[in-house]
């Protein structure tokens, strides 16, 4: 059997077209990498074995008649347990979902099936994505696979986690504030949040609706791009999505703008030196951090009071049985089964949005939120994208940020991309020497120039290696 | 800068339907007090005359044809995550 290592999805394809490979081999490899690491990795909440090798018995039939394959047909994957996966648990790592199984599935998971891709497992993640380590998770923590004392990263934290430690060959994720990005930063892989709209979201449990989207993670731009291909598009499920956009070109005039007062940093020196390569730079200056962030947590913290208002313990879900009428139903049900992440934010929002507040706070966001989409339309007037470290710094120590307020800020460079509903990608660009982390580069680019992003970040990849360096830390 | 009072963070849940005990009431105030702070730096943005958004595809009147079609879902799956059911119909507490 040929080594299954970090294979790409090209690879992959290759291997069992060419019969190098069988599918139930395949997947059977990425079963057997998580049975031996997940215990120390802590990614997997639900694994689903028999259901995939069954899917992968019929690939080989398929393969055996000799037919033709599409690209991600046999590919193994994750995903986030954000996504409805029918007859497959999925609790967006809440009690309050503990024993709901879907009657019906996303629509990018039926997508993923139709396109032959087998499902192996659904992953770990902060509470209703509300966090930035997975630590929130109702479940268990992860660790990130380059060093175990560290977090993942999140909300996709477990997405991001199984790529790193190859735990099949891409994940889903979902990112509201840079909840695939900053992750895939954290565990050295590449990770893309699309323009808002450009994948569906019908299926997905419900963050804050003017913001979420949902992404691959993967290894490579190049695997980002397949993945994306497969998912993307109208949906009449979904209101919000758009037509997919046409192939955006990288051209040898491209213009990149740099954000200087981040990438004059020495750990970035070398990723630098690989832009250079890549078009005309110019010097840009992000949207105030600060006050995206504040925009971000009383929008979001606002439509998640609304959106999160269905776990009520009637419908689906876990219920309190002490309560003696409805109302109490609620409340106790609320209580006892929401963390305490979810709670906050679901009370802050409450706040904001209730009478007498909405202007000072709810309104004010989103004036505030149209002033930072304007900053950016000024950028992309002078150049196509944007260079910016994804974080500032490489992922923390578990259990080291007790304070929420301090968790929110790893999200200071991501979140304003959501604001503004652009593209963004994160990629590896450079590894800490202080701790022996990966770095992240983001990629930013207007709304709609979603190719122009990944051209821009194969090109990258194609002159660098640290997205390689992956294949290294779990032998 | 706004301070909500353990008194006010207990009519925010009763609002939004959360049981907080009295316990912990003064614990629950000081974080969501300290995200109120933190989002309490747009207060110095001049604002005047900016429109707000609320979303970023600039999509409006999204339609599609109003075609019926069957549920491809059993009554019965459809029921089997509520917690409690009689009759086929899901079953609550007493309202009043």
């Amino acid at each position: 059997m040929a080594d299954l290592a970090y294979l790409s999805i090209a690879q992959a394809h290759e291997a069992l077209q060419s019969g190098k490979v069988t599918c139930v081999e395949l997947t059977q490899y990425y079963l057997d990498r998580i049975k031996k690491h997940d215990e120390s990795i802590g990614a997997v909440l639900t694994l689903c074995s028999d259901t995939a090798l069954e899917a992968a018995q019929k690939v080989d039939e398929k393969i055996q008649a000799g037919k033709d394959m599409g690209l991600l047909e046999g590919i193994p994957y994750t995903a986030k347990d954000m996504f409805l996966t029918a007859g497959v648990r999925t609790t967006a790592a809440s009690k309050i979902l503990d024993a709901f199984i879907p009657p019906y599935s996303a629509t990018v998971i039926d997508k993923l099936n139709s396109a032959g891709a087998i499902l192996i497992a659904k992953v770990n993640q902060d509470e209703f994505a509300h966090g930035g380590s997975t630590e929130n998770s109702a479940y268990q923590i992860t660790h990130n696979p380059w060093n175990t004392e560290y977090v993942p990263g999140g909300s996709s934290g477990g997405s991001a986690a199984a790529v790193a430690a190859d735990f099949g060959i891409f994940s889903l994720g979902t990112d509201t504030g840079g909840s695939i990005r900053q992750p895939a930063a954290y565990c050295g892989v590449t990770g893309l949040k699309p323009t808002y709209g450009l994948v569906s979201r019908y299926g997905v449990v419900a963050m804050a609706s003017s913001f979420d989207c949902i992404g691959p993670i993967t290894r490579s731009a190049e695997d980002a791009t397949l993945v994306l291909n497969a998912i993307q598009g109208r949906d009449v499920m979904d209101s919000t999505t758009i037509e997919s956009t046409e192939n955006h070109q990288s051209s040898k005039d491209l213009k990149i703008g740099v954000v200087k007062e981040l990438m004059n940093d020495s750990r970035y020196s070398e990723a630098l030196k690989a832009i250079n390569g890549l078009g005309k730079k110019n010097d840009v200056t992000l949207p105030d951090g600060d006050m995206a962030l504040a925009v971000y947590y009383v929008l979001v913290s606002s439509e998640i009071s609304s959106n999160l208002e269905r776990y009520d313990g009637i419908r689906y879900g876990s219920r309190n049985d002490s309560a003696t009428n409805l109302e109490q139903t609620y409340s106790l049900t609320r209580a006892e089964f929401l963390g305490p992440e979810v709670q906050r934010r679901i009370l802050t929002g409450t706040y904001a949005l209730s009478s007498g507040y909405y202007d000072a706070y709810y309104k004010k966001a989103m004036q505030v939120r149209t002033l930072i989409t304007q900053e950016f339309a000024q950028i992309f007037a002078d150049c196509d994208v944007i260079v910016t470290p994804t974080t500032l710094e490489p992922a923390f120590k578990i259990g080291s940020k007790s304070d929420p307020v301090e968790m929110y800020k790893t999200d200071i460079l991501t979140v304003s991309a959501n604001l503004a509903g652009v593209p963004a990608i994160s990629i590896p660009a450079g590894i800490d020497e202080k701790t022996g982390l990966p770095l992240g580069l983001q990629i930013i680019a207007a709304q709609g120039n979603d190719a122009q992003v990944l051209a821009v970040a194969e090109a990258f990849q194609k002159t660098t290696e640290w997205h390689k360096k992956v294949e290294e830390i779990i032998q | 800068m706004a301070t909500l009072s353990p008194k006010q963070i207990e009519q925010v849940a009763r609002l939004a339907r959360i049981e907080v005990s009295p316990q912990k009431l003064p614990k629950v105030a000081n974080e969501v007090n300290s995200i109120v702070c933190f989002v309490d730096s747009l207060q110095v943005v001049d604002t005047t005359g900016i429109v707000v958004t609320s979303q970023v595809t600039g999509l409006q009147d999204v339609w599609r044809e109003d075609v019926v079609k069957d549920c491809q879902i059993s009554r019965d799956d459809l029921l089997a995550n509520a917690p409690e059911v009689q009759d086929g119909y899901i079953k609550v507490k007493k309202v009043l």
